[in-house]
């Protein structure tokens, strides 16, 4: 006889009737996919010992730059980063954190494209880094129309006609100043934040891509294959 | 005296410089960026990354 303690336990036996609820799949394969210490190795491989492999990371602490301005301008208001010293300078961080932002990723993008980083089974870490790329130009299209100034206007009045001609227009009205800072402020950020997560995931999965010779010459098998350093 | 100090470089009050080629237009500000973009990618490449020596581990 067992008695249910209410204490949950994940070290049910494969063949228990646990082990087949979809809360226990879903736990396997996160650990078989990301074992912590894949997820936060301690060790990269040599090949790494390149500036040209910085970019990837700082695009990544930019971006959490645009995110903590964007909070704390959304918490302050437009009245405050419009007029207050404190609030310009702010909305400054916001805006060139944003430039640096693209300024790395745009590096970042052309270094993975001559290092061919879809090769080994990576095809899906290219291509959510090309999203991440695309949404990113949408967040910072409608961050541009949010401005509230005679740049937004000019920008949105421009804008328009090219968005009418695809038919979104309908739906997308970039004169519509509610519906693109609701645009800017919560939807795009969020999908760029999950798609830049599951590029960083996908990189920790499948590793960083070796330099051609590596895989050409198999000196190193295990690296190529893997992307992680067997030492 | 803090706005001399922290102030852009160049005066940017004034309205933007654009280079015109046939139908291609883009604003000196952007190509600028561009090429500091280039120099960079090329500089990450050619430079050395600093190693740590094995033997202080």
């Amino acid at each position: 006889m067992s008695i249910d303690t209410g204490v949950p336990t994940s070290a049910s036996t494969p063949d228990s009737e646990d082990s087949r609820q979809w809360t226990a799949r879903v736990r396997r394969s996160a650990e078989s996919a990301f074992p912590p210490d894949r997820l936060l190795p301690d060790r990269q491989p040599a090949y790494m010992a390149s500036w040209i492999y910085v970019f990837g990371v700082l695009t990544v602490v930019s971006l959490a730059w645009v995110i903590l301005t964007g909070c704390v301008l959304a918490v302050m208001g437009p009245s405050w980063w419009h007029v207050s010293t404190v609030g310009l300078f702010v909305n400054s961080l916001h805006l060139w954190s944003v430039e640096a932002f693209f300024f790395f990723m745009v590096i970042h993008l052309w270094g993975k494209f001559f290092m061919a980083a879809w090769r080994g089974n990576r095809r899906l870490t290219w291509i959510t880094g090309v999203v991440s790329f695309l949404v990113s130009v949408g967040a910072a299209f409608t961050g541009y129309l949010s401005q509230q100034n005679f740049d937004s206007q000019w920008i949105s009045t421009q804008a328009k006609d090219g968005i009418n001609a695809t038919g979104a227009g309908a739906v997308w009205n970039v004169l519509n100043f509610g519906q693109m800072l609701m645009w800017h402020i919560v939807l795009l950020p969020i999908v760029v934040a999950l798609i830049v997560g599951l590029h960083v995931l996908l990189v920790r999965r499948r590793g960083i891509v070796p330099p051609f010779e590596l895989t050409e010459t198999g000196d190193e098998p295990e690296k190529a294959a893997t992307g992680q350093d067997p030492a | 005296m803090l706005g001399l100090l922290f102030g852009a470089l160049i005066n940017l009050n004034g309205s933007g410089h654009y280079i015109q080629w046939g139908f291609i237009q883009i604003s000196v500000a952007n190509l600028v960026v561009i090429f500091l973009m280039a120099v960079v990618f090329v500089l990450a490449i050619l430079l050395p990354f600093p190693r740590r020596k094995r033997g202080n581990r």
